[in-house]
């Protein structure tokens, strides 16, 4: 315990109770900081970088919680979790409880917990927050900690479902929307079954998020609870492949979740792009996490180790990539981004991590060319530098390149983050679903409903590229919707 | 998991395996392609699809051993278990009514052909197929071949059986002798369908290659299986298999399977060397090109 806490627990054991410290003092609890595995020792293994928080840094940590009346955390929450009240619950000590509380509007608290962009969420808003610390409660934290607590302490109750309704539901890909939508409507009693294109449940969670932000165990975990909870998992099904949508509802499923995500990776067009050793962030990921080519002993998926790695884009994917390719025992990990670091997309806590394990950031960079050696294998790039110009579409200044300030980088290894585009399968093969010009399913922002009755979607394939809990919140509605649906428009 | 029905050995290092995926050879058709991997540690491999048995629920693949993931498909025995096989994957193969048709397959490419040309054959075309290899003993699928074709020509490289010489030696007679080929699909090593292709431009008939890049979902996430085609980059899994053979750009495909090249070796080195792997003596002994000649 450091000293600060230590004064904070002396003061509060004269007060009778939890939460019992007046708001001043509440206000002068420092933000706990989360212990996290030394960067130099963890830019070598795949191990989960922040440890997450003790029981009693936990609870000290909910004493910052002022309890205000506005809430303004449970409408920064994109499903608008019951924050103030999970984070009571803690100072009950009731921690299985708190993590009950998160699941009545978020079925997937530990990985939510690791991977919601808090600080542009719930703790941009908080009270606390606008104190003189001017840090607000970590709600993220907390999240992470009951959610741990519950599972690692085995005190997971199985919600007990609805009556069975007779009606059946099949959910399109087992991304964070698709176990959204199943969790739902399976307490409401529907059957309900997910359908999943590879071989192990989990869409990005499992394939994109790298083991060390997101343990893949975990994300297992809660499919595990689904299952038990009656949910069935179709793995190495490819619905526009496999079956269709129409065939789905030939199979006697009277509605239909489409969650299939993030489509086809974009490339930059240049030059030399389909070198080797060039990847789209989805393929070196999905190697490295759902194959586990980082365990080569171990598993037969191969992965090209660079010595010299650059990673062009600034979200969380690039992050993702320029971390694991430290792990994989990169010399000089890159980070080449056309504009500035204000504009990068990616969470700071990620930027933060990135540089703290010695990412290198050539910003407002870009690659204009890749050269090949003899054996068509990249060994450089050529760039050029920008500089921001005036506002674009999307309200940032737009990068212009700055004439005769190329430059050769020596690369080994490179990594396309630049975003995806629409997968086609589903939209080719289902007649009548309507998508815009880029591909993305329309869906009804409230009821997720697409073109077609008694279908859905939401997620990246509605929304093109997005997060972890706007999917989740998505599947919440369309959930909603679905329920709502079946029991109105389907007889049974 | 799927069953494996059958898995046989038809040549040196050739092996025929049957697997029991009902829905998705319900909805094959000819010229796409599965992704199977054999145990939970193993790789994403893509196969083409060398036969559907519709009534049984029955999928046929040919494979050669080249490397550790299908060294270790011959140890599965009939009545065992595979981890996964997802497909149907990939566009079927255009099949029109063009009078003659024309296949032509070399090497392991021989099975892949097959179902292509019982379609070609339903929709009408008189259909030539021409087969070859390096030598007699890796030859197979003659018969079936024979069964679908209206006129069948067996090639070996060696001259031990059949015509001596290539598969496109063969079809320049062919096409020398005014024979009006319609349409041409051509399935097999690199080489071979950039020399088909490459002979089939002078004489201006549209030909089909079906290619085998190296991929992982088999959807279009990752990007990995993308091929060069008339200057654009295409993704082979949900753009192809099948594609212009005059557009396509065969060196850089080459380069591409070639990839992990020094893993691969290293990888099956290890295999071969592991005293517990069911390896069937022939397999064990196996080498590749480069070092036979050593």
């Amino acid at each position: 315990m450091n000293n600060e806490n230590k004064a904070v627990a002396k003061k509060k054991k004269k007060l009778e109770g939890p939460n019992k410290l007046p708001i001043k003092e509440r206000m002068k609890i420092p933000r706990q900081v989360m212990p996290a595995q030394d960067p130099n020792v963890r830019k070598k293994n795949f191990e989960e970088v922040p440890f997450g928080l003790s029981e009693e840094m936990a609870f000290i940590e909910a004493e910052r919680c002022l309890d205000c009346p506005t809430q303004p955390c449970v409408k920064g929450c994109p499903v608008e979790v019951d924050i103030p009240g999970f984070i009571k619950l803690i100072l009950e000590k009731d921690y299985a409880a708190a993590a009950r509380k998160i699941k009545e509007t978020n079925a997937l608290p530990a990985v939510c917990g690791r991977v919601c962009p808090q600080e542009e969420q719930c703790e941009i808003v908080c009270i606390t927050g606008k104190g003189k610390s001017g840090k607000p409660v970590a709600i993220g934290y907390l999240e992470r900690f009951v959610a741990d607590y519950e599972r690692e302490h085995n005190l997971v109750q199985l919600p007990k479902n609805a009556p069975p309704t007779g009606r059946k539901v099949a959910i399109v890909g087992s991304g964070p929307a698709g176990l959204t939508v199943a969790g739902d409507l399976i307490k409401l009693g529907h059957e309900v079954t997910i359908f999943e294109a590879l071989h192990r449940p989990g869409g990005v969670l499992v394939y994109g998020i790298p083991e060390f932000r997101l343990p893949k165990s975990i994300v297992q975990a809660e499919c595990d609870v689904l299952a038990d909870m009656g949910v069935q998992f179709r793995n190495s099904t490819v619905i526009g492949k496999t079956d269709t949508i129409d065939e789905l509802f030939e199979m006697g499923y009277d509605a239909i979740f489409i969650g299939t995500g993030a489509g086809l990776p974009n490339f930059m067009g240049i030059e030399g792009e389909n070198l080797i050793g060039i990847y789209s962030a989805n393929e070196y990921l999905t190697r490295s996490n759902l194959m586990r080519a980082f365990d080569e002993d171990e598993y037969d998926t191969p992965i090209i180790r660079g010595k010299n790695v650059a990673v062009l884009g600034g979200g969380n994917t690039a992050m993702d990539a320029v971390r694991t390719a430290l792990r994989l025992g990169a010399e000089n990990a890159y980070i080449v981004y056309r504009r500035s670091e204000k504009e990068m997309p990616a969470r700071i806590e990620e930027i933060h991590h990135a540089e703290e394990e010695g990412v290198q950031f050539h910003l407002l960079t870009t690659p204009i060319k890749f050269i090949g050696d003899e054996q068509n294998r990249v060994k450089a790039m050529e760039c050029v530098k920008m500089e921001l110009g005036e506002p674009d579409a999307s309200g940032r200044r737009r990068p212009v390149p700055i004439e005769g300030s190329n430059y050769i980088m020596e690369v080994d290894l490179v990594v396309v983050a630049i975003g995806n585009s629409s997968n086609p399968l589903i939209p080719q093969t289902t007649p009548g679903l309507e998508c815009n010009r880029w591909g993305n399913i329309v869906a009804d922002p409230e009821t997720m409903q697409t073109s077609r009755k008694g279908v859905y979607a939401g997620g990246d394939i509605v929304t093109g590229g997005a997060t972890v809990i706007l999917a989740a919140g998505a599947g919440k509605k369309a959930a909603r919707a679905i329920h709502k649906y079946l029991m109105e428009e389907v007889k049974k | 998991m799927p069953k494996v029905v059958d898995n046989q050995q038809i040549g040196p290092l050739i092996w025929k395996m049957q697997v029991e995926v009902p829905r998705l050879v319900e909805k094959a058709k000819a010229g796409q392609f599965v992704i199977l991997r054999v145990n939970d540690h193993g790789e994403r491999v893509p196969m083409s699809i060398a036969g559907l048995n519709r009534e049984k629920g029955l999928l046929t693949i040919v494979y050669q051993v080249v490397g550790k993931t299908s060294a270790l498909m011959t140890t599965v025995e009939a009545g065992g278990e595979i981890a996964d096989c997802v497909g149907p994957l990939g566009v079927a193969s255009h099949v029109d009514n063009w009078g003659i048709a024309c296949l032509i397959g070399g090497g392991i490419g021989i099975a892949p052909i097959y179902p292509i040309a019982q379609a070609y054959k339903e929709a009408g075309n008189k259909v030539i197929t021409i087969i070859g290899a390096r030598s007699k003993d890796i030859l197979f699928y003659e018969e079936e071949h024979k069964a679908v074709a209206d006129e069948l020509y067996v090639c070996t490289d060696d001259g031990s059986y059949g015509h001596h010489g290539f598969v496109s030696d063969k079809l320049k007679e062919l096409l020398d002798d005014g024979v009006k080929i319609g349409n041409i699909m051509a399935i097999g090593p690199v080489p071979m369908m950039k020399v088909v292709a490459n002979l089939t431009k002078e004489y201006n008939v549209p030909t089909w290659v079906s290619l085998n890049p190296l991929m992982i979902d088999g959807t279009g996430m990752c990007g990995g299986c993308r091929v060069a085609v008339g200057g654009e980059t295409k993704f082979a899994c949900v753009d192809g298999p099948d594609f212009d053979g005059h557009k396509v750009d065969f060196d850089l495909l080459t380069a591409r399977l070639g990839a992990y090249r020094d893993q691969e070796r290293k990888a099956m080195k290890r295999f071969l060397e592991d005293p517990h792997c069911r390896l069937a003596e022939s397999v064990r002994q196996f080498k590749y090109p480069d070092e036979v000649n050593k």
